[in-house]
């Protein structure tokens, strides 16, 4: 092996690459968010939604979670403006990352709402309460945050998946790697530094989710 | 258009997805044995081999598979031979899978009761005596749903491929997709197969993972 | 000569010290009661005489094979004595007759045909030669830990040690398993258990040891010890516990 790496290239096209990582942040912020609202709606939906609307939600979880993102995104950005539907690359993006999240967390969200006593049910009942403030105020709360660590685990899932959208040319981390390396010839380099910037938004993303769940479910007794 | 029929769409992705499932399962085989190499090193009493596999293991789950199918095909490069997408693809998510099929199993291990170790202890078994025969015949049982749930990630996985030229049944997706301009039903399709090859890995993951359940409930 | 021999054993758990000097000698076919409350260290003394804790300081030794840290030695001293847990902890995998065949078979060895003979006694003597087959989940509390002795006892250790043996188990399954050790005894065998049942440690045993905050309070025979306690302390738990 012949071949003197060569960093130089950093010193030109790092505002490239800033600017790819803060769509990928952009992505992630907003299908985070977004998917993990679709996540507890779907999750409600399945444990005490109407009749209806369970095996609905049942259909589109197992569709989402048994194919690849890629094609996903593929079908949304490509497939549906057959249908009249068109958007941006980036309203794609996010869209595919939001209903990709909104399954995951829809099973994350359930397994934490089955793992709630039924005693915690009958009590909220038994207050007067309805099924629906029982869910939000006495269920939810104390679901997610016995399930936060997977659903964390899960977000970052997505944003290191999300890497796939620079094929749908969104502008993010990859597509300014791919960009990058395209003038420069330095292939290997650019993703290797590409690679270690995911690292650190995957390190930094978990520990702010971490500082979050904190925040989030203080201090309430363990589990 | 006219000249492709549906059956025509549906010949061609079937027979790229034979590409697919032959990755899938080299990439599951191959992870399977790296990951159990891993996961003797992670489990084993040697502070070195237990940083250097959770390093390892960080490093994979930590970055996209997209960027180490980049860095596999690539870094192969730098060796100066042309590099086939075939090797990179399998290289990278064999290695990829490994990663993952370590931590799972780790958990599995670690999921055995103390009392299990002591016991055997108590009677005068060595560290692989016990492994061998009192904890990964335990762990290998818990073991099997959550294995293959995975597999049905290595599945999808498989499709990133497409990205550094693996004609699998993705990249197939978009070359038919080029030739007949029908974005909407190809796309359609091939998720449809992914499906019909992923639920299938999926449902017997969760029947396995219920009949387990069932069992433990029994004691 | 004494057969176990505890001598100025100490144990610390980070700033916490468990054990704070203890010395016990034990003589061959004794069957010593340990007992005291929660957190009195006596489950600690047990564990670390089976070498499940290690040591801070002091020495144990047990028909002459020392507690050291190494496999070696840890594999030899174990040799001698078996341990029962309060939580049966047999292999949910095995069947009983398994459970009873496997130590003897790695450990020591011993022939598949000859492993299976012997698992086969030990079960009988526990009276459950029937339940050879039986998996773990398919058998009571009270016949899993009569299948954890017979496990113990096919090692053919020199004593055992019993961790609170019957605490897990519902009450009417707790006699069937103290019949099993009250023969024991009268067999001979060397016998060292924490318990709560202080009814069977008056009847059974021929020393009692009283444990508080990590030391040996009160020791001595059963009727001096229940009759007379000397300490408050004995004397509360005592009254705490009748």
């Amino acid at each position: 092996m012949n071949y003197a790496f060569d960093f130089g290239w950093l010193l030109d096209y790092w505002p490239v690459l800033v600017k790819g990582i803060a769509v990928t942040l952009e992505l992630t912020l907003v299908g985070g968010v977004l998917g993990v609202s679709l996540g507890v709606a779907c999750a409600w939906a399945r444990a005490l939604g109407p009749g209806w609307l369970r095996p609905v939600v049942a259909a589109y979880v197992e569709l989402i979670r048994n194919t690849p993102f890629l094609i996903q995104l593929f079908f949304i950005f490509f497939g549906l403006p057959a249908l009249g539907v068109r958007m941006g690359e980036l309203e794609a993006a996010n869209l595919a990352m939001v209903i990709n999240l909104g399954a995951y967390g829809c099973e994350i969200v359930r397994a934490g709402i089955q793992a709630t006593p039924k005693g915690q049910f009958e009590a909220g009942a038994s207050l007067g309460m309805s099924r629906i403030q029982t869910f939000w105020y006495v269920v939810l709360i104390p679901a997610l945050q016995r399930i936060w660590p997977a659903l964390s685990s899960q977000i970052v899932i997505v944003m290191l998946g999300s890497a796939a959208v620079s094929q749908i040319a969104a502008e993010d981390l990859t597509f300014a790697a791919n960009f990058i390396q395209s003038r420069t010839f330095r292939a290997f380099e650019t993703y290797f530094v590409a690679t270690l910037i995911y690292l650190a938004l995957a390190i930094a993303l978990r520990q702010g989710l971490r500082g979050l769940g904190w925040t989030l479910f203080p201090k309430r007794t363990a589990r | 258009m006219s000249e492709f029929t549906t059956w025509d769409i549906v010949r061609n992705l079937l027979l790229a997805a034979r590409w697919t499932i032959l990755l899938s399962i080299v990439s599951f085989i191959g992870g399977g044995l790296v990951g159990a190499a891993l996961l003797f090193a992670r489990i084993g009493k040697r502070r070195l081999g237990q940083i250097f596999v959770k390093t390892y293991v960080e490093l994979f789950q930590g970055t996209p598979l997209l960027m180490q199918l980049f860095l596999a095909f690539f870094g192969l490069g730098l060796f100066g031979i042309d590099v086939p997408a075939w090797l990179a693809a399998g290289l990278a998510l064999i290695l990829w899978s490994a990663a993952f099929l370590t931590e799972i199993w780790r958990g599995c291990v670690e999921a055995i009761a103390r009392g299990q170790w002591e016991a055997s202890s108590s009677l005068g078994m060595g560290y692989i005596q016990q492994m061998r025969h009192v904890i990964l015949p335990q762990a290998l049982r818990i073991a099997v749903p959550p294995t293959v749930g995975f597999s049905v990630q290595v599945v999808k996985g498989t499709a990133l491929t497409s990205i550094i030229g693996f004609v699998e049944l993705s990249k197939a997706g978009t070359v038919v997709t080029n030739a007949t301009f029908e974005p909407f039903k190809v796309y359609g399709l091939v998720a449809l197969i992914y499906f019909c090859l992923c639920w299938p890995l999926s449902k017997s993951s969760q029947i396995l993972e219920r009949k387990l359940n069932v069992a433990h409930r029994n004691h | 000569m004494s057969l176990i021999e505890i001598t100025e054993v100490k144990k610390r758990f980070g700033n916490n010290e468990v054990l704070k000097g203890i010395n016990i000698d034990v003589a061959p076919g004794e069957v010593i009661a340990v007992i005291g409350k929660s957190g009195s260290g006596k489950s600690t003394l047990l564990r670390c005489i089976n070498g499940l804790e290690t040591i801070d300081e002091g020495s144990i030794s047990v028909a002459g094979a020392q507690l050291l840290p190494d496999e070696l030695h840890l594999k030899a001293l174990r040799l001698k004595v078996g341990m029962i847990f309060q939580g049966f902890n047999l292999f949910p995998h095995l069947t009983a007759g398994r459970n009873v065949m496997l130590s003897q078979m790695v450990v020591k060895k011993t022939p598949k045909a000859e492993a299976e003979a012997m698992a086969r006694r030990q079960l009988e003597r526990v009276g459950l030669a029937h339940k050879f087959d039986a998996y773990p989940d398919q058998l009571s509390g009270g016949q899993q830990q009569r299948v954890a002795i017979a496990r113990a006892l096919a090692m053919q250790p020199i004593a055992l040690l019993c961790d609170e043996i019957t605490s897990a188990l519902d009450p009417e399954l707790v006699s069937e398993v103290l019949a099993v050790v009250k023969e024991l005894a009268g067999e001979g065998m060397t016998l060292m258990m924490v318990t709560h049942e202080m009814r069977f440690a008056r009847d059974v045993c021929s020393r009692v040891v009283f444990m508080h905050q990590g030391r040996v309070h009160e020791i001595g025979p059963p009727e001096e010890v229940f009759a007379s306690p000397k300490t408050p302390e004995l004397q509360q738990f005592l009254g705490v516990t009748h």
